[in-house]
């Protein structure tokens, strides 16, 4: 009888006891001699103990193609991208580094983002304000969120903040977006009924048959994912997850996948810039 | 119009498919202070299917989350939830019918684990699996007959 309590004990509060669970061998992540934080303080009023990078998460083979940029397999996309930076487009024709000079005119923008655009009405991703430069400025159609060209420029202009920590605007027209993305974050969706939290806050460090949970932190992305074979953007993989539980997902770029990035972001702010990380 | 009689026919079959005579359909289960003491097909279950359920992706995928010393062939098992030795001597088939359907009746809200026999109160459902259950009730029925066997 004693056993059926503990047990019983055992399943209402697995999460609390599997959270401490983490395998973590504390390898630092270096990158030609620059040393990228993976872990980040946490505030005071933050849902996690830890904020930890899902590269921590990662085998030691997986973490070490991030390691060497000539091993990492998403340099093929940066080279692709900086061609694709010095190609004229559109009615204008006009490349973007006419206007933008090098692509390190934009060191920074990757850790700021989602951040509050005015006309746009709602947080802007770096998708968005590609897109936006296309059509705009260029004159051109605009890119696909999924299309190697965006995977590829987005993997550019990520790399130029490399190293930096993620620093988004949290005050103003962002706290109600964040606050709905949080809503999101925390609601059980599809037919197995689990929410974001249920795995990436309480079940972070434990094994998911072969997968390692992560936190689910976004400071990598694009991410040279090996299970695609390629660059995948932030709402490729909440739409992954959705698909996972059963769940209907959501459009990539879609007012919800904005706002869950920008809630996703607001849970590792601190953790350094990794894109293009590379991971399972 | 012959084609037509048949797509009625199959799409009749696929709404009644949980109405089989004598199978308790998903909405109709009842809980007894945390258990399902009867059969949800009237039937006992065949262990030896539902080992097989317990690591199929599709189905039960119960070793994504627990390990289980009687499938040591399979690799990764998962530790999401609790260790499943000796399950079979701390439930009884009843409690163990009770958690695969629904374990929220059995160990409250929080628990993470899916319930696998239900169609209600669920959100945004894939359109795929809109108005299933994740096993039917003799995979249900399958994998508690496993699980009764996992004894110390």
């Amino acid at each position: 009888m004693k056993r059926t309590v503990s047990l019983l004990v055992g399943g209402l509060f697995c999460s609390a006891i599997s959270t401490a669970a983490i395998a973590d061998d504390g390898r630092e992540l270096v990158i030609d001699g620059q040393t990228i934080a993976t872990t980040a303080p946490v505030p005071d009023d933050h849902p996690l103990d830890e904020i930890i990078s899902g590269w921590r998460f990662r085998s030691a083979e997986t973490q070490a193609l991030q390691m060497d940029d000539f091993e990492n397999p998403a340099f093929v996309a940066i080279e692709y991208a900086e061609e694709l930076w010095e190609t004229p487009a559109g009615a204008s024709n006009q490349s973007c580094a006419d206007c933008h000079g090098d692509a390190d005119s934009f060191t920074g923008l990757r850790a700021k983002l989602p951040r509050w655009n005015e006309e746009m009405g709602k947080p802007a991703t770096l998708e968005m304000l590609i897109n936006a430069s296309i059509e705009t400025h260029q004159g051109a159609k605009p890119w696909k969120w999924e299309s190697a060209e965006m995977l590829a420029m987005t993997a550019l202009i990520g790399l130029q903040s490399r190293g930096m920590a993620v620093a988004m605007e949290t005050d103003g027209p962002m706290t109600d977006w964040i606050k709905k993305g949080e809503e999101l974050y925390y609601t059980r969706i599809g037919q197995l009924d689990i929410a974001c939290a249920n795995c990436h806050e309480d079940n972070y460090g434990n094994m998911i048959r072969a997968d390692h949970l992560s936190q689910g932190q976004v400071n990598g992305f694009p991410v040279y994912r090996l299970k695609w074979g390629s660059l995948g953007s932030i709402h490729r993989r909440f739409k992954g997850c959705m698909d996972q539980v059963r769940a209907e997902p959501y459009k990539r770029g879609s007012d919800e996948f904005i706002a869950l990035e920008a809630y996703v972001v607001s849970r590792g702010m601190g953790l350094s810039v990794e894109t293009p990380s590379v991971r399972n | 119009m012959k084609a037509i009689a048949k797509t009625i026919a199959a799409a009749t079959l696929l709404i009644s498919g949980s109405a089989v005579a004598g199978v308790v359909a998903p909405g109709n289960v009842q809980f007894v202070e945390a258990t399902v003491p009867v059969s949800l097909t009237g039937m006992a279950g065949d262990p030896a299917k539902g080992r097989k359920w317990f690591t199929n992706r599709k189905l039960g995928n119960c070793l994504a989350c627990h390990a289980n010393d009687d499938l040591s062939e399979e690799q990764f098992h998962g530790e999401i939830g609790p260790y499943l030795q000796g399950v079979g001597d701390t439930y009884s088939e009843g409690e163990l019918r009770a958690i695969v359907i629904n374990s929220k009746e059995v160990f409250g809200e929080m628990t993470i684990m899916p319930a696998f026999y239900k169609t209600e109160g669920l959100n945004r459902v894939a359109r795929k699996f809109a108005g299933k259950t994740i096993l039917s009730a003799e995979q249900v029925e399958d994998i508690v007959a496993y699980l009764a066997t996992l004894k110390e």
